[in-house]
């Protein structure tokens, strides 16, 4: 088709600086490091209390995930239902998340509820009951929610890459094993509850329509009764993944190969770390990517590929995921080599990194722009002794990369060869045209 | 008891404008912080969509992302993001929606790209072809492939609804995707994509008069088509319990849908609104009643949940919509005792009504949970396009605390008194296949 008459795209306006915050960065005396930050916007507050749990023990995924699942169902005479309806009456919600580096405790209300909430989470922190009948209950359901989680092609596929990437390290196990989720007590919880639910170690994010020092003072007095120390656990460092044969997973009759890559990555405190990140987005990170406009918008072989940077307390991760149609898996799988080969051996361009820098500048702001998205964002960057700097300065490292350093970040980070990789498809179906491409492993 | 909060209301600075053409347009002014989201509704979803060609609404709102009037395939997306923006679209029973965030130095592009398209998008054999593929993946990796997927609402409307428009696949079969040709892409979008069939909203930092006027340059150039007449989809209330089963070769633990046909959401809006009360009495946190009866005290089933809209939001649809309860459960002989127990919860609060304290509680939650969801400004601007469409009124948004407030305990009752086992479609969905491979890696 051709265009006559075309009509030039806007240019863009002036920007405009966003406001700036208003926060409170401090230790309570109990050693807790609590983060306020007064965004206005809607009538609500949100919290993202942090506590780290990372250990060796086996027993330590499912034991503190099921604590995660547990910890609001009893405390300060207050029973399951008590503590939900309570919670609920303020406008709140209270949850909370376990991955392998921390407990995190979330959660929001109403602004003019928040001094309740918080002497709530108190009793939590420091009463938790974790009746037996309840830690029963929890037990039988988590392990039905594995099986459900377990018949993801997608999660099976993520959980063989931890095992080749981590091998024996904590890491290598996503999600805890059923076994040892109907092995775990209540009085093993109680007593994990007193190990890792302690101030010192942990971090406090307050976002919304607060005033910081009033949230200082109403946290001192809500938290002046929760002390302690947090047992310190020995983790091996972490491997380095090795690479070798693609190993797949047969799933008979699957429509559908989900393939999963990853390989090391940069922390943000690196100086090579932003070059990284510009070098992630051009190759997978974002729509307008290589990976994306070749295999779905060229060839169609796939609704969408990703690639990201995943941080954790031990280290940073390059990571790839996509489904692809199974017919098409050898094709998608030889495209996907070539892009990874290429931009690993060949510049990037300048038009190229000036996309990729303004997106990742813009996206910034949007992310940070509600107060959830905000409070998430400082409790992520907490674990690394980062804050709301880290945020308003990013945009001029960002600005001031240059395109040889995003090439050289991308010939470190993306040689296919450094890679790890696993697929789960129909392996009667994808072996053989695999195989065409490089070693496999079944 | 504790006192209950007093339900904050948002207020927002609504400007209305309707172009020549039709297109009626919304303007949600707020600068306290550099980001604007713009959104375009479209009057045509699942509901429209010709006998023969299911799943064409959604296959062609892929189309509208490939190239447009002034733009090559591949260029919307790289305008977006490059500004640091992000985009995305998607297809409702009854309406399509298509939106970007960006920084407001990109409004002027942000409105330039959506007129370009509704002036006409380009409709080529190859950007068919392509997003066919696409969307056949799209549908592999949400449905084909993955357990539960689609799980209700590809298969429950089947059995609640009777008409093509309310009953059929809205993802489509592939027999039928692979049927749609470029000359039903040009008549779908003659006939539904005219200005006068669309809103248009734009929130954030903007100036009214300046967005006005850049409106009116963009939007004002498109001709004026005549809007198709919208045809009544409504449906008398069932009669008789209606059964079916659904096999689901991926899943491995049953799991049961069982929708009722409820008032017009929009002409009988406090019915409505008492049915979305009576949706989080049932269902909403562990203080709810499902989830005490058949989570906690009966051990029936994993989980449970109560949904007005198809989609899960209340008010995405036009009449008809459907009130649902979802559960997962282990044993696939306790179908009758989860039915049993959920007729008996709800002809409880029929019966009885509630307790004390647990409208407010419920009541207090739910405005918090719809004004949190106003804190993006993406999120803002999207509904009110689509509070615009659907009920005519962007204001009604603001407006929902008050009208929430004055329901009754009665009217949850006369609610609940209509969830009759003889008014219920009844969707089982059975694990028909081979369990997929055990987790984790070898």
């Amino acid at each position: 088709m051709t265009t006559t008459s075309i009509t030039p795209v806007p240019a863009l306006t002036k920007p405009r600086k966003a406001h700036k915050l208003a926060v409170a960065d401090t230790v309570l005396d109990n050693g807790l490091r609590v983060v306020v930050v007064r965004k206005p916007g809607v009538p609500i507050v949100e919290l993202r209390l942090r506590l780290p749990a990372l250990s060796a023990k086996p027993s330590r995924p499912a034991q503190a995930s099921l604590l995660g699942e547990t910890i609001l169902t009893g405390a300060g005479g207050l029973d399951r239902v008590g503590l939900a309806g309570t919670v609920q009456g303020l406008g709140g919600d209270l949850s909370v998340s376990v991955d392998a580096d921390r407990l995190m405790l979330g959660g929001n209300v109403l602004a003019t509820e928040f001094a309740q909430l918080l002497a709530l989470i108190s009793t939590v922190l420091t009463e938790a009951t974790y009746p037996a009948a309840e830690v029963a209950t929890e037990r039988e359901r988590m392990v039905e929610h594995l099986t459900m989680a377990r018949s993801r092609p997608g999660t099976v596929a993520s959980e063989a890459l931890g095992h080749r990437m981590w091998g024996e390290h904590p890491y290598a196990l996503d999600l805890p094993l059923p076994d040892a989720v109907a092995a775990t007590t209540a009085a093993q919880l109680r007593k994990l509850h007193a190990d890792i639910v302690r101030p010192d170690a942990g971090v406090l994010v307050i976002v919304g329509n607060v005033t910081p020092a009033r949230v200082l003072d109403q946290l001192a007095r809500a938290f002046a009764g929760w002390t302690g120390r947090a047992g310190a656990g020995r983790v091996p460092a972490l491997p380095t993944p090795p690479s070798g044969p693609l190993l797949i997973i047969d799933r008979p009759g699957s429509v559908q190969t989900s393939i999963r890559m990853g390989g090391v990555a940069v922390p943000r405190s690196d100086e090579r770390y932003p070059a990284l990140q510009l070098a992630n987005l051009a190759f997978g990170g974002y729509f307008s990517s290589r990976w994306t406009e070749n295999i779905r918008e060229d060839k169609g072989y796939t609704y969408g590929p990703h690639s990201r940077i995943d941080h954790h307390a031990l280290g940073s991760t390059l990571m790839f995921d996509v489904e692809v149609a199974t017919e098409v898996t050898g094709p998608a799988m030889l495209e996907t080599r070539y892009e990874l080969g290429k931009i690993a051996s060949l510049p990037v361009t300048e038009a190229e990194v000036d996309n990729v820098r303004q997106y990742a500048i813009g996206t910034l702001a949007l992310s940070t722009a509600t107060q959830s998205g905000l409070a998430s964002t400082l409790s992520a960057l907490s674990a690394f002794g980062l804050g709301l700097d880290w945020i308003l300065d990013h945009p001029q490292r960002l600005s001031t990369v240059g395109v040889d350093e995003v090439s050289a970040a991308a010939a470190e980070f993306f040689a296919p060869s450094r890679l790890t990789g696993v697929v789960v498809g129909d392996a009667a179906a994808i072996a053989d045209p695999l195989a065409l491409l490089g070693p496999i492993e079944q | 008891m504790p006192r209950s909060p007093k339900l904050p209301a948002p207020s927002f600075e609504l400007v209305h404008h309707t172009l020549d053409n039709g297109l009626r347009i919304v303007l949600a002014p707020d600068r306290s912080a550099p980001v604007v989201g713009v959104a375009v509704l479209y009057d045509v979803g699942f509901r429209s969509e010709p006998e023969g060609r299911t799943g064409f609404a959604h296959l062609f709102e892929h189309l509208m992302f490939q190239g447009s009037a002034n733009l090559e395939k591949l260029e919307h997306f790289r305008y977006v993001q490059s500004s640091g923006g992000m985009f995305n679209g998607s297809t409702h029973f009854d309406y399509t929606n298509y939106f970007e965030a960006l920084p407001s130095n990109a409004l002027e592009r942000g409105l330039f790209l959506e007129a370009d398209r509704m002036l006409g998008p380009r409709l080529t054999e190859e950007n068919l072809a392509n997003q066919l593929e696409v969307v056949k993946n799209e549908i592999r990796v949400n449905v084909l492939n993955s357990p539960y997927g689609g799980f209700p609402w590809i298969y429950l409307p089947n059995v609640l609804f009777d008409t093509f428009a309310n009953s059929h696949n809205g993802y489509g079969g592939f027999e039928d995707l692979e049927q749609a040709t470029v000359a039903d892409a040009k008549d779908f979008f003659n006939k539904y994509y005219a200005p006068a069939n669309a809103v248009l909203a734009v929130g954030g930092d903007l100036d009214v008069d300046q967005t006005i006027a850049l409106v009116d340059k963009h939007f004002g150039v498109i001709k004026k088509r005549r809007a198709p007449k919208r045809p009544s989809f409504a449906e008398p209330a069932l009669t008789a319990e209606r059964r079916a089963t659904h096999d689901d070769p991926n899943a491995p633990m049953p799991a049961v849908a069982i929708g009722y046909r409820v008032p017009d959401p929009v002409g009988s809006l406090d019915a409505h609104l008492a049915n979305l009360l009576l949706s989080e009495v049932l269902s909403d946190g562990d203080a709810s009643r499902l989830q005490q009866r058949l989570v906690h005290r009966d051990h029936l089933v994993t989980d449970i949940g109560a949904y007005l809209g198809e989609f899960g939001d209340p008010f995405d649809e036009r009449d008809p919509t459907a009130f649902t309860i979802t559960a997962h459960y282990p044993d696939a002989r306790s179908l009758k005792a989860i039915l049993r127990a959920v007729d008996e919860e709800i002809e409880q609060v029929a019966q009885s009504g509630l307790v004390v304290g647990e409208l407010d509680r419920v009541r207090t939650r739910l405005v918090s949970v719809l004004l949190r969801e106003l804190d993006s400004v993406l999120a803002r601007t999207l509904e009110f396009a689509k509070f615009q469409l659907i009920y005519g009124r962007a204001e009604l948004i603001g407006e929902l605390p008050g009208r929430l407030a004055a329901i009754t305990e009665d009217a949850l009752r006369a609610a609940a008194a209509e969830l009759r086992p003889d008014r219920r479609a009844v969707l089982e969905l059975t694990p028909s296949g081979h369990a997929p491979t055990a987790g984790g890696a070898k």
